[in-house]
């Protein structure tokens, strides 16, 4: 365990996810008391860099969702004022916060993720990409969700079963992003793997499986609000599955270069049985309910232990 | 957390956040599962900021109150009626306030008997408390479409199904709700009430007719239902001839100088004095009314005495010509009110172009308008509130599904300064237009490619010229096919 220090935890802002960061800062604000630690908590807006410069921390704990704070912005800027930070550095950060750029790194490394195409506003506006909707339905075929590239929240989330609904949840997507992603819609279970850095290097962590208590699964915004979805852990898998789903998070974290931590969300095809990688999320969740502490914690390791590991890649960049 | 901190020290281990979770949720009542959060809402939580221009709010103007009288009133409170004011008092309320209600609902032409009324923690707690008295889960409230969107959760709380019936320009079509309560009669569910506003809805603005109230009050009798009729802006009219109360009708129809026998009320001091006081009342036939005040016992015992005597001090105050000085100060919101609807229903003309529709609310607080039908305003919301700064209140929030309303959205006039309405509104309508023309250039439907301020009006049958129609809310066999498509 890394001696006494002194942390800022980082956590707020002002993205879509903020409720759920504040959650999350006040979950391992908790621990790193625990563990022995001075908290300086931040709630981060325009005075972040001489509230930090002030504070003098030791590292930085970020605890944000969404934009600024997980897509690499954060990073840099501590890196700029010197001041080691918890989990991935800036470039698997943009890496995997564009969902679209993970995607082609994964394809490219042959790693089984859903067929897709991405679209940006100005290449509608400005270069007639709007004549490029029809192939692209061809190539993927329906159903087809459409995500923003960049948002963490299931707002602007969106499914399209026909070329009817497929503008309007494109519309729907770039309220959030400039940038989406347009996927072959995989039916399936939800699994998510967490992989943790430790001692003898990542290990990721047992499977959790999100079930919908409702069966509307082209409902994404309902379906991920709280108190609609079980949460199972360790999920209840064949060991060959479990085995292969840990072994891609384990790939996709060497892939992207993640550091300290990660949470690689993956569906298991009900009709083939194969298991597709979604997207990596490199500030995973740190409340109560989140997937990762839940995962840990069948893994034997509380979440003292978790934020003690997760500080630690601070230290050793 | 520090306690948290003080455990540690004594070498505990933490314990493990997901049992810890498991165990809670084992304790949890069943109603909790209907009590959720949404992403929608956590959205609108994060409008709340000083860089944002929010028209989301439901608030009145508390500036327009002077501070001297506030500060006079409350050492008044303070010096004179220590004691009382720092006492708990009757759960019923405090005889001073229920004089204020009684001259209040008699403004609005409504004559009540003091013995009838019960003073509640805003008129929230009549919601609240008017579900713990009647609903077991899964009785029946039918309520308006769209409906007052903190009465949502109120509603989910006693896991009450909830029917909607969608209005019109007149409010609450009754024909459909004897059409609703037919079925639910046939399915075997059990209606208990019907919760309407007939004042400038919120957040429909619209106003049910005087044809339509008397038929509402007849079909509870023929069908021994209660009504609860939340009226909180009724006397915040700008134009047009007041109209009775459900309430009135009720109890005209037993006889004069009689109580209502099937209508609940609910009034607030919240919107024609302060929402900060937290003081609302309800007036209610004789045994609802020992259980609503039953259930306030269990759960707040009594309203603030000391607000309830602000109440009764302000209610004193008379102007030097012998009025009323809260009559003038309602005057007063009045006047500011309506030049305020009037300055964001001209900044609507401006910027929402042809496509959208709205309500031009006689009185209230709120404009509702529909866009677009290709526009989900909770994706608009969050594209105005990040690149544009300004924010309102989606419509699906009004509706228990959170499905329906998707295009529609509620506007608040009476809390924002004229400025802020008329840059808002310009705000919003820039987002619409970008994601008008975003569709427009995805479907090559080139009317909608083309910013409104460049396109041709639309044709005469689909877009009325009248004001009327302009103004309205939507027609439902104009509007049924398209919803319901919408709503899966």
């Amino acid at each position: 365990m890394t001696a006494a220090s002194k942390v800022a935890v980082l956590k707020g802002g002002r993205s879509l996810e903020r409720n759920v960061s504040l959650r999350s800062g006040a979950h391992a604000q908790e621990a790193l008391a625990r563990l022995g630690h001075e908290v300086v908590a931040i709630d981060v807006d325009a005075q972040l860099v001489s509230r930090l410069r002030e504070a003098k921390p030791d590292a930085a704990l970020i605890a944000l969702h969404g934009p600024d704070g997980e897509d690499g912005t954060m990073q840099a800027l501590l890196e700029a004022i010197a001041i080691p930070y918890t989990g991935s550095g800036p470039a698997a950060c943009m890496c995997a916060t564009d969902k679209v750029l993970a995607k082609h790194l994964m394809r490219n490394a042959g790693i089984p993720t859903p067929a897709f195409h991405s679209l940006r506003e100005t290449s509608i506006k400005e270069l007639g990409a709007a004549g490029a909707v029809p192939d692209v339905e061809a190539a993927l075929g329906f159903p087809l969700v459409v995500k923003p590239a960049s948002q963490g929240s299931a707002l602007g989330v969106k499914f399209a079963r026909n070329d009817q609904e497929l503008p309007g949840a494109l519309v729907g997507a770039f309220s959030y992003d400039r940038k989406v992603l347009i996927e072959r819609y995989v039916k399936g279970r939800d699994l998510a793997v967490s992989v943790l850095d430790g001692p003898t290097g990542p290990l990721p962590l047992p499977v959790v499986e999100a079930v919908p208590r409702e069966e509307d699964f082209y409902d994404y915004e309902s379906r991920y609000e709280i108190g609609m979805t079980t949460f199972v852990c360790p999920a209840e898998l064949p060991d060959d599955t479990t085995a292969r789903a840990q072994e891609l998070a384990l790939d996709v974290y060497r892939l992207l270069g993640c550091r300290g931590v990660a949470r690689v969300d993956l569906m298991l095809d009900e009709q083939s049985g194969e298991l597709w990688v979604l997207e990596t999320n490199v500030i995973p969740g740190m409340t109560e309910t989140s997937l990762l502490p839940q995962a840990a914690d069948a893994a034997g390791i509380s979440f003292d232990e978790l934020i003690s590991r997760l500080l630690d890649s601070a230290f050793t960049r | 957390m520090n306690r948290s901190i003080s455990g540690a020290g004594g070498g505990r281990k933490a314990r493990p956040a997901a049992h810890e979770l498991a165990r809670y949720e084992a304790l949890f009542a069943a109603r909790t599962r209907g009590m959720k959060s949404s992403a929608m809402r956590e959205m609108m939580a994060l409008t709340e900021r000083p860089d944002v221009i929010s028209l989301a709010g439901g608030l009145p103007d508390t500036t327009t109150f002077a501070p001297e009288l506030y500060a006079k009133l409350m050492s008044q409170v303070a010096a004179e009626q220590t004691a009382r004011a720092l006492q708990y008092g009757p759960t019923e309320g405090m005889a001073a306030t229920v004089q204020c209600i009684v001259e209040v609902m008699a403004a609005e032409g409504t004559l009540v008997d003091p013995g009838e009324v019960i003073v509640t923690t805003g008129g929230q707690q009549v919601i609240d408390l008017v579900c713990k008295t009647l609903i077991d889960p899964g009785d029946v409230i039918v309520a308006e479409a769209p409906t007052y969107p903190g009465a949502v959760p109120t509603f989910s709380a006693y896991q009450a199904e909830v029917e909607q019936i969608e209005m019109d320009s007149d409010g609450m079509p009754i024909d459909e709700l004897e059409r609703t309560l037919d079925r639910l009669q046939a399915e075997g569910r059990r209606p208990k009430f019907i919760y309407t506003i007939p004042n400038f809805q919120n957040p429909g603005g619209v106003t049910m007719s005087l044809a339509r109230r008397r038929r509402l009050v007849e079909v509870a009798h023929e069908r021994e239902l209660l009504i609860l009729e939340d009226n909180p802006y009724g006397l915040l009219r700008y134009e047009g001839e007041p109209l009775p109360t459900l309430y009135s009708l009720d109890a005209e129809a037993g006889g004069a100088g009689g109580a209502a026998d099937l209508v609940i009320y609910l009034g607030t001091f919240s919107k024609i004095l302060s929402p900060g006081l937290r003081l609302g009342w309800a007036v209610a036939p004789r045994p609802v009314l020992e259980k609503l005040n039953l259930g306030k016992q269990g759960a707040d015992l009594c309203s603030s005495p000391v607000t309830q005597l602000f109440v009764a001090e302000y209610f004193k105050q008379h102007e030097g010509h012998g009025e009323p000085h809260w009559l003038g100060y309602l005057e007063q919101l009045k006047e500011l009110y309506q030049r305020r609807r009037d300055v964001m229903l001209a900044a609507l003309d401006e910027h929402f172009g042809e496509q959208a529709r709205w309500t031009k609310p006689q009185g209230g607080l709120f404009v509702w308008a529909t866009l677009d039908e290709r526009i989900d305003t909770t994706d608009l919301l969050a594209q105005a509130r990040e690149q544009e700064g300004v924010a309102f209140v989606p419509g699906r929030a009004a509706y228990m599904d959170g499905h329906r309303g998707s295009s529609s959205m509620r506007l608040n006039f009476a809390g924002v300064p004229d400025e802020d309405i008329r840059e808002g509104i310009r705000r919003i309508g820039k987002v619409v237009r970008e994601q008008v023309g975003l569709y427009g250039t995805l479907t090559g439907s080139s009317s909608a490619a083309k910013p409104p301020a460049e396109s041709a009006p639309e044709p005469a049958a689909e877009q009325a010229p009248g004001l009327a129609d302009v103004v309205a809310l939507p027609r439902r066999d104009q509007e049924g096919p398209a919803r319901q498509r919408k709503d899966r």
